[in-house]
Parts: structure tokens; sequence; C-alpha cells
């Protein structure tokens, strides 16, 4: 849905010299179902993941979330098939997100970006909690050249996505993105950046829908752009 | 237990959001109560590690569980209490009536318990036209209110002082200004004369100690105190996992459970009875009876999914950090237990998974319980397995299971899940404007609330051949890359050696 997110994501793992490939066997990682009680059907989906990776060293998600459904649930997913939960754990050994295979593989803090605006950043719920994610998306912020960081109040909120849950408890799910679209303002950023399309898709929908100027991003477009600028 | 029948979460909680003095009143304590609770763990300085000490007595506790209730139901006989087992609400209204005809009650004073709304045991007394007065003061707003508890530790949290106020002036017949000092007082003076009038006392029980027999209440009002010693007759009720094996464990129980409920350090009171009065004491009743619960707990026994369920221990944290409960309250859950815990517990102690509706929906499942848990159940996991359990029992809605049938198609094979995806954007043509799309239609859930982002005009996997050229050109830096590939391989290394865990946590 958002090809410009993988594409920053390349572009700027691409400047460490890391050999990049992108399996076009894989579809998605299954999470929809599997958080909706479909586990045949997540499984059919999160097959194709498995099949994918085979071969890689290192597997990065723009996405705690999807990465977050391969380290937490995939054993559950396959623990009553030997073959597919070796490959499973095999899987989570080496799937990281994006701000976490910078930070703590690459060893990269700094990118080199400058980005001359006013940011506030949302801690999407399974990157901080599923993967403790927490300080990395922080420190590749902190180092960005002419950037102000804000504080979001209430920031560890849930922004009331939580897949299917947006659509099936709609009014529930509305309620809490407008408290957090209200936090982001708040702020008086212009930009507000975070790690999961999902949650940002979420956002930026409502603040789309009415009309707000608070441009969303995710991380690897903000310092994909600060560094091609 | 107690789903209000006909409706569903989504249609109460669409009534809830339209409570503007509820959702504020809500917020408001559970905010307080949430940084309550933050102070207190920062101030303890050890608290992930008494956390995992906690966690620990729950776990051994549960996995022992009919080795330490026969250890307690022994010792409490041979201090003098009469110990009984109910399975369900309907034994402990049988052994309720038969105590309550014995002691020929009229009047009963009730301590705040939970287990006692799970059994609707005021109902039961209702019925023996014996009055059953609520004597915990949110416990006692509510029931003039007649309303069920909307907060495990808070009953009255949805209402703000001018209601309070309002269901109190009714009873005291003059209006009584939304003041706490003046309706605390009013409450005071009001149930000090039901205190002295009851025969029976009823309380609930934070934790029963298997190695002496004793229950332990925690409470803030005195109320418990007063149930438990002005009465002559005592009734405890405890769901059959409050045990813990012995005082010393108590010691890391009263560290965990006040501060997570309200950021105290100890609630005001905190009482260990061990059997009825004994001639030397001052006070206390002359007779005290526990019944000891069931009512679908032994059910998670033995159960991997589900069986730390019974870790609980009820502080309610997991309702204040929660951002549905936030928003909707506890009486849109339909259940007496409310939250993350009740949207897990109310399904988990029913035997048909038919019967429990749309309470395990009620969660984005951002995990924010699991974190605010003092014994660390994993209250997100349970709730994706209700769910996978309401799935195989076959009973979900069909359009919903023709939707995920859908989605197994399209996704186990990526060249189908291509084709849908060119479909889309054909068929978004007439729907989607400046790349989003607003109708709504099949999409009103979403659309209602937000703008939904057409399907783009060239997705990653169709553009991957050509950006492989572009970043191809790209500047690398060559000093950088030798340190990068030594970092990579120093993971890969690192990793056949068994020490690898990706991007999780470490364990």
């Amino acid at each position: 849905m958002y090809p410009r997110v993988g594409e920053a994501m390349v572009r700027i793992l691409a400047r460490y010299g890391v050999q990049l490939d992108f399996p076009k066997v894989q579809t998605c990682c299954g999470q929809p179902a599997f958080n909706s009680g479909y586990w045949d059907d997540a499984r059919a989906s999160a097959r194709t993941l498995l099949e994918a990776f085979d071969d890689s060293d290192f597997v990065i998600a723009p996405s705690g979330s999807c990465t977050g459904m391969i380290h937490h649930y995939y054993p559950k997913l396959f623990e009553n098939d030997p073959a597919m939960l070796d490959k499973a754990v095999r899987l989570k050994e080496k799937t990281y997100e994006f701000s976490q295979f910078l930070v703590n593989v690459l060893g990269v803090e700094d990118v080199g970006a400058t980005f001359p605006h006013k940011v506030t950043y949302h801690p999407s719920c399974h990157g901080t909690r599923l993967l403790g994610i927490k300080d990395e998306p922080m420190k590749l912020l902190q180092h960005v050249r002419g950037l102000e960081l804000v504080p979001l109040p209430d920031a560890e909120l849930c922004c009331g996505f939580g897949g299917t849950f947006a659509v099936k408890m709609s009014d529930i799910s509305g309620a809490m993105v407008s408290e957090k679209v209200h936090n982001v303002e708040s702020t008086g950023a212009e930009v507000l950046v975070g790690i999961d399309m999902g949650c940002l898709m979420n956002i930026s929908g409502n603040i789309h829908a009415e009309g707000k100027p608070i441009r969303v991003m995710h991380l690897a477009e903000l310092l994909n752009e600060g560094v091609s600028s | 237990m107690a789903e209000t029948a006909g409706s569903s979460v989504k249609a109460r909680s669409k009534q809830a959001l339209q409570d503007d003095f509820l959702r504020k009143a809500v917020k408001f304590t559970t905010e307080r109560l949430k940084n309550g609770k933050r102070k207190a763990t920062e101030e303890h300085g050890n608290w992930e590690e008494w956390r995992e000490r906690g966690r620990q007595i729950r776990l051994h506790t549960i996995a022992h569980l009919d080795y330490y209730l026969n250890l307690f139901a022994d010792n409490a006989r041979k201090a003098g209490a009469q110990v009984y087992f109910a399975r369900d609400a309907a034994e402990a209204a049988v052994i309720t009536r038969e105590i309550v005809r014995e002691k020929q009650a009229r009047s009963v004073v009730k301590s705040k318990s939970m287990v006692t709304e799970e059994l609707h045991i005021n109902h039961v007394l209702e019925e023996m036209d014996v009055a059953a007065i609520e004597t915990d003061l949110g416990e006692y707003i509510i029931q003039l209110a007649h309303e069920p508890p909307s907060h495990i530790i808070i009953p009255a949290i949805h209402k703000n002082k001018q209601q309070i106020a309002e269901v109190l002036s009714e009873v005291a017949g003059e209006r009584l200004e939304p003041d706490t000092q003046v309706l605390a007082g009013f409450v005071r003076r009001k149930l000090r004369e039901q205190f002295l009038a009851a025969e029976i006392g009823m309380t609930g029980c934070n934790f029963a100690i298997a190695e002496t027999g004793s229950i332990v209440i925690f409470e803030n009002e005195g109320n418990a105190r007063m149930c438990s010693t002005l009465p002559k007759t005592q009734i405890t009720f405890m769901g059959m996992e409050r045990i813990i094996p012995s005082f010393e464990d108590l010691e890391v129980m009263a560290t965990l459970l006040p501060r997570s409920a309200t950021g105290q350090k100890l609630t005001a009171y905190m009482s260990a009875i061990t059997g009825p009065r004994r001639t030397a004491d001052g006070d206390g009743p002359e007779e005290l009876h526990i019944i000891i619960i069931d009512n679908g707990r032994s059910r998670q026994l033995g159960d991997p999914d589900f069986q730390e369920l019974l870790n609980c221990i009820r502080c309610g944290a997991c309702l204040n950090v929660c951002p549905v409960y936030r928003h909707i309250g506890g009486h849109s859950y339909g259940s007496v237990y409310s939250g993350p815990i009740g949207a897990v517990l109310t399904p988990a102690l029913m035997e048909d998974p038919s019967e429990w509706q749309d309470i395990a929906y009620a969660s984005s499942l951002c995990g924010a319980c699991w974190e605010a848990c003092p014994v660390k159940i994993p209250l997100h996991d349970m709730l994706v397995y209700l769910r996978n359990r309401k799935v195989e029992s076959g009973t979900t809605p069909t359009a919903e299971q023709v939707m995920f049938k859908g989605f197994n198609y399209m996704m186990s094979d990526h060249r189908r899940m291509e084709r849908f995806l060119r479909l889309g954007k054909v068929g978004q043509k007439f729907v989607a404007r400046d790349g989003y799309i607003r109708i709504k239609g099949p999409l009103k859930g979403w659309t209602n609330y937000r703008d939904l982002p057409e399907i783009p005009k060239q997705s990653f996997r169709d553009r991957w051949k050509e950006l492989q050229v572009e970043i191809a050109q790209q500047p690398r830096p060559k000093t950088m890359i030798q340190d990068i590939e030594q970092r990579m391989r120093k993971v890969l290394e690192e990793r056949s050696k068994g020490g690898g865990s990706g991007g999780g946590h470490q364990e």
C-alpha cells in the first residue's frame, strides 16, 4: 500500500552496502487472520514468508507489528508442525524491524540526514511492547540535523488501529484515533513520524478526513528525505 | 456470569461514547490511578524483580492448586472455620441460603467483593427478603443507583461528584452538597446503624494463606474490618484461585497489589483473619464460614493457553492503562468484570464459546494490559486465543468466515495477490479522489472516522526491478561498508552459536 516506505528503507540500507533482495513469493505475515482467530488462513499466508526468506541472512521489515507477529506468534501458529516450526524459529532469529536493524545490527545512529522541521513521534504498541523498541527510533531522530523533536502527550496510548478492530469496533477505534490526533495537534508538530504503516494509515486517515495540516511519515521516509535533499 | 442479554459490547459502547460525563469521569480517575502506580513503582526501585517474584509465586501456587487448596481448607477448619466448596453460582446460593436461614438473619452487611458480584449474592438475599447492604462507599453508591460495578476496584468510577450527591440526597431526604467530606460523612453515619443491626457480615478475600488457613483482606475504609468484627456470623466468599502458600508470599503480594491498584504503598487496612473469635479475642465473629468458588475456574487448570488467567490478583491495573476502557468505561463490557481482564475472564469462565458475543473483540490488542500487570498475565495473547476458539467452534459470523477464506485464497499465492491488487486498482477508479477513498457503504466502519488511501499506481514489487538499478548507483562510503560488514558477520556468527534472538526481546 505504501511503496514509498519500502523504497525509502531500501535506499537507506543500500547506502551502507547491504545487499538487498525482495523475494516475490512473500505476501502477508498473516496477522489480520491470526488476530481474528482464523489461524488456518493465517498459516496459509505466513507460509509464503517462511518460504521466501529461507536463504536470507537478515529479514528487515518497516513495521514493528509484522515483525512482532513473526517473533511473538509464529512459534505458536506452527506449534503442531515440527518442520514448519523449525523454519518459523529460524525466521524469527533473523527478523528485525527497520530501526532495530539500523541501530543494533549496523550500529548506525546518524544517517547524515537534515530535516529542519518540528517532529513528534508515535511509538507503535507492537514495536514497543512485543519487540521492546524504545530507544532506536529516538536515537535516529536525535541525530537528524535541524530536526526539533517534541514529546507526544500520552504517547503510549494505542492509536486505535488494531487491524480488524478499526472496522469491527469502529466507534471505539474512532474515539481512540481522535484522541491521538488531538494529542499530536497539541504539540504543534508539522510532522508525525512512526515505525508502522498500520498505525500511520489510521492516524493519517483521520488527519486527512479532518483536513488538518500535519504530515504523517514513516521513519524511513523521513530519513531518506533528509539524506536526499 | 452476568451478560446483559440481547445486547453487545458494540451497542453498549456506542451509548457510552455519547456520555461525556462518563468519559470524563473514567479518564480522570484512571489517569490518577495510572500515575499513582507509575510513581509507586518508580519509588519502589526493584519493581521488575518483585513483579517476577509475584509471577513465580502465582505460577507455582496455581500449578499445585489442589494441594494448597486442601492445605488451606484443613488449616482453616483447624482454626475453627467452616469451609465449603461451591462448583457454581447455584451451589454458592444454596450454601448461602442455608447459613442465612439458620441464623434467621434479617440484614447482612457486605464489604467489597467481586466474587459476590459474579455470583449475584445480593439477588439471592433479596429473594429471601433479607436486606443486603454494601458498605464500601463505591459499592454503596452503585447499589443505591441499581447498577453493577464498572471497575474492579473503583465500582462507581463512572460517576462524578454531582451524580453521587444526587444519588445520596435521595436516601438522605435532603439535598447534600457535592462535597467529598459531606457525602462520606453522611454515608458513615448511615452505615454505622447497619453495622450494628446486621446479623451477618459478608466479605470477599484478596488472598488465602494455605499454611495457616487465614484469609487476608485489603481495604481503605475500615468497612471490611467492621463486617468481620461486629456481626456474630461472618461469611467469606473466595475464588478458588485466591490461594498463596505462606505469609512470606503475602509480603510480595502486599507489595504488588496496593501499588498496582491505587499507587499506595499499603492500603489503610490489611486484615488477616484466622478462624472465628477465640475466647481471649476482644472481638470477631462467633462463626466463620468460608465458601470457596469454582464457577468455571477449574476449567482453566491444565489449559496451556489460559491457566495463567488464574494468577490474576484483581488489582485493576489493566483497566487503568487500557485505551479502550478509557473511552467506554466498565458497563460497556456487559459483565461484572470489565476492561482487559473482564474481556478474557468473562468468556473463559463460560463453557461454550457460542455463548459469548463480542466481548473478546473489544480490544485493539495493544498489550498495555500485559505491560501493566503485576504478575505479567499475557491478556493480549489470551484475547487472540479466545477468538481462535470462537472460530474453531464455528460460531463466528458467516460473512467473516467468507472474508478470511478470501484472505487465504489471495494470500497463499503471490500471483493471486497481485491479480487482486490489479483488479482493485481498476475498481477504485470509481471511488477514489486525490489518492483517497471516502465512500461510506461497506467501508463505513473505516471511513466514518478516516479516509482510506487508494491502492498505489505502482506497487513496491512492481517497482523492485528498476529500483535495484537505481540504488546500485547510489553513493556508498567504502570504509563504512567494511565496518558494517564486520558487524553483520558478527551477528551471524553469534546466531550460528545459538545466540540469536533477532529483533525480539532479549531473554
